[in-house]
């Protein structure tokens, strides 16, 4: 087949490469169709909820990474953009939920819309400024902008609490009915929820012509730009939605724990999330809805024991996931399919 | 008069002491960036290990200050090369984000052996006899360490740019930075050289650590806690550049010290946030190309 996709040029075309052609047209049309296997992670987090009613405190965490580790995913794995500095959006939007709740606004949903609003805005004013550069600039002016964040917090003792958090947070009930009770039953449900609308968004994100694009300006900027692509804009887009959804992660961690530490802007935050992306897969939408569970149940279980030896089994497995394993569990799930599929 | 003089005069010896320190555990780091491409995020642990290997034979085994340096650099330096054989190699060319997660995987290995061979606590770090207490330079004392910290610096920069200079070896990193393709098809053995000038950068950093632990202790932290500081020296400094590192070592080392002694409250926000300017202005460093 030519490149244009126009026959008649003289060249006969094979049956079997129309057949392919077609083929291909037909999944990449198809791509964006539910399937039936995304609804096992909504499956199995209902099934958490009923099978271990104990763990439901972590379990809401675990929620709210997820929807973190989503938003990663956008900016990452999608547009391309490698960043150490996501919790600057994580923790703003904490911070923004916490205050709300401290000072008599504890409207959840209302905390998580302004949450939204304050990371969205802080993606987009110091996106307009760093998102200018490219590689190693832009990686430390990611890293710059958290850390600017991070001191900020630390200092202004009077608004933050500063290193000793942020206390004296009240909640009000979800929809003033269903109140955070000490098992975490509604933490667990509010931020399935949450998570389960987030993930909506960024699967029609990704899928659509604009998720398109930002997948091609990875893959070639210069190209896209070429074809007539607005790159900045599309790039600023995506970092300030991928802001405000690692922004209502955050404000889910602060309402479920009614706290906000300073760690929440810190490096562990930005460095954690990247692992655990890493490990599920990145740049496949579903990479933290494996890699998160993973990470924090396996932390939860170790760490306690002895968080010196975690931190050296974690970076074993960076390692060797860097060097044998390319695309984390979903990475070599997909190798293995394809291998069985060509042994048919 | 004198008090602002005198104020003066002290931030910028204990800012160079520190800019000395600074220059060299990053200047390897530059070297790296720039010439592999590689963002390697664990350039601190060399320093740390640097800085574990001098105070332990010094403090458990009594060996003397120099030689404690001398083998530590050695050690280092050796480790360096097998890391650099069997991992960094496979992730030249690759992706910056690979580079990124294998190298603070790499970070967290070393902060969790340093913590359970040497405990979570900062290594006591004991300069010899003559290097303790205070000199006098005829018109005020100062630390005495921190001069022969300074002196040290001034003579490993003169020696280290000379040698970029002049040796054939440093003609072949210049080469290799500027043109790496160029350069293997002149002839040049670029493979031995990455090995090379990374065992030279993990050295002078191993050294840094060691000769520095008075200004940056040594502990589990290290590698991440000052990774910021490095990154700066090197991003600001310029990729792949020997000089760039040393004046962006200056402007940190002095700006650092003096935004701690003016305004303790928020030097360290100030000082990202030029870092953050300075990079929006020239991305690739003072000394790179712009």
């Amino acid at each position: 087949m030519n490149r244009n996709g126009v026959s008649g040029t003289g060249v006969t075309i094979s049956e079997a490469a129309k057949q392919a052609a077609a083929r291909r047209m037909e999944i990449f049309a198809r791509r964006h169709r539910f399937k039936i296997v995304e609804v096992v992670p909504w499956v199995v987090a209902l099934a958490v909820f009923f099978a271990f009613p104990n763990y439901l405190a972590l379990g809401a965490q675990i929620l709210a990474t997820v929807l973190y580790a989503l938003s990663l995913d956008l900016v990452l794995g999608y547009a391309g953009i490698v960043t150490l500095g996501h919790a600057a959006f994580f923790g703003t939007g904490a911070y923004a939920a916490g205050l709300m709740a401290a000072h008599g606004m504890g409207e959840p949903f209302l905390g998580l819309a302004v949450a939204a609003l304050a990371a969205a805005a802080v993606g987009f004013v110091t996106g307009s400024i760093i998102l200018r550069t490219h590689g190693l600039p832009l990686l430390m002016q990611t890293l710059m902008v958290a850390t600017m964040l991070y001191e900020l917090a630390n200092k202004a003792n009077s608004i933050t609490g500063g290193a000793d958090g942020l206390q004296g947070m009240a909640v009000k009930p979800v929809f003033g009915l269903f109140r955070f009770d000490l098992y975490g039953r509604t933490a667990y449900l509010y931020c399935l929820g949450v998570l389960f609308v987030g993930w909506l968004v960024v699967r029609r994100i990704v899928h659509s012509p604009f998720g398109r694009s930002l997948t091609g300006i990875r893959e070639n900027e210069a190209r896209m730009h070429a074809i007539g692509t607005p790159v900045f804009r599309r790039r600023l887009t995506a970092y300030s939605i991928s802001a405000a959804l690692a922004g209502i992660a955050g404000a889910l961690v602060a309402q479920t724990t009614q706290f906000v530490a300073v760690d929440a802007l810190g490096f562990e935050r930005s460095g954690n999330i990247l692992i655990m992306l890493l490990l599920g897969g990145i740049g496949r939408l579903y990479g933290g809805f494996i890699g998160v569970p993973l990470y924090m149940i396996a932390q939860d279980r170790f760490a306690e024991i002895d968080p010196v030896y975690w931190y050296f089994w974690i970076g074993l497995l960076l390692v060797l996931v860097v060097m044998f394993a390319r695309g984390g569990a979903l990475g070599v799930a997909e190798r293995l399919m394809r291998r069985r599929d060509a042994g048919q | 008069m004198s008090e602002i003089f005198a104020a003066s005069v002290s931030i910028l010896f204990h800012g160079l002491a520190f800019a000395m320190v600074l220059y060299l555990i990053s200047v390897g780091l530059s070297v790296t960036m720039g010439l592999m491409g590689f963002v390697n995020l664990a350039h601190g642990v060399f320093a740390m290990f640097g800085g574990y290997a001098a105070t332990t034979l010094m403090s458990v085994y009594g060996v003397p200050f120099p030689l404690a340096l001398a083998a530590a650099v050695v050690l280092v330096a050796a480790a360096s090369v097998v890391c650099e054989r069997v991992l960094y190699r496979r992730l030249y060319g690759g992706a910056e984000l690979d580079q990124v997660l294998m190298t603070i995987g790499l970070v967290f290995m070393a902060a969790a052996s340093a913590k359970y061979f040497w405990g979570p606590l900062a290594q006591p770090f004991q300069p010899p006899e003559i290097l303790r207490g205070q000199i006098d330079l005829g018109f005020r004392e100062f630390p005495t360490y921190r001069s022969f910290l300074i002196l040290c610096g001034a003579v490993l920069v003169t020696a280290l740019w000379l040698g970029l200079d002049r040796t054939v070896f440093g003609a072949k990193i210049r080469a290799a930075v500027d043109n790496l393709r160029m350069a293997q098809a002149v002839g040049i053995n670029t493979s031995r050289l990455f090995t090379l000038s990374f065992a030279l950068g993990s050295g002078l950093a191993a050294l840094g650590g060691g000769l520095g632990a008075e200004i940056l202790p040594i502990y589990p932290g290290y590698p991440t806690d000052y990774l910021v500081d490095f990154l700066i020296v090197v991003s600001v400094g310029g990729l792949g550049s020997i000089r760039g590192p040393f004046f962006a070592a200056l402007l940190l080392g002095v700006s650092d010290t003096a935004f701690k002694y003016l305004l303790p409250e928020l030097g360290s926000f100030f000082i990202y946030a030029l870092t953050l300017a300075l990079l929006m202005w020239r991305p690739r460093g003072l000394v790179g190309p712009s």
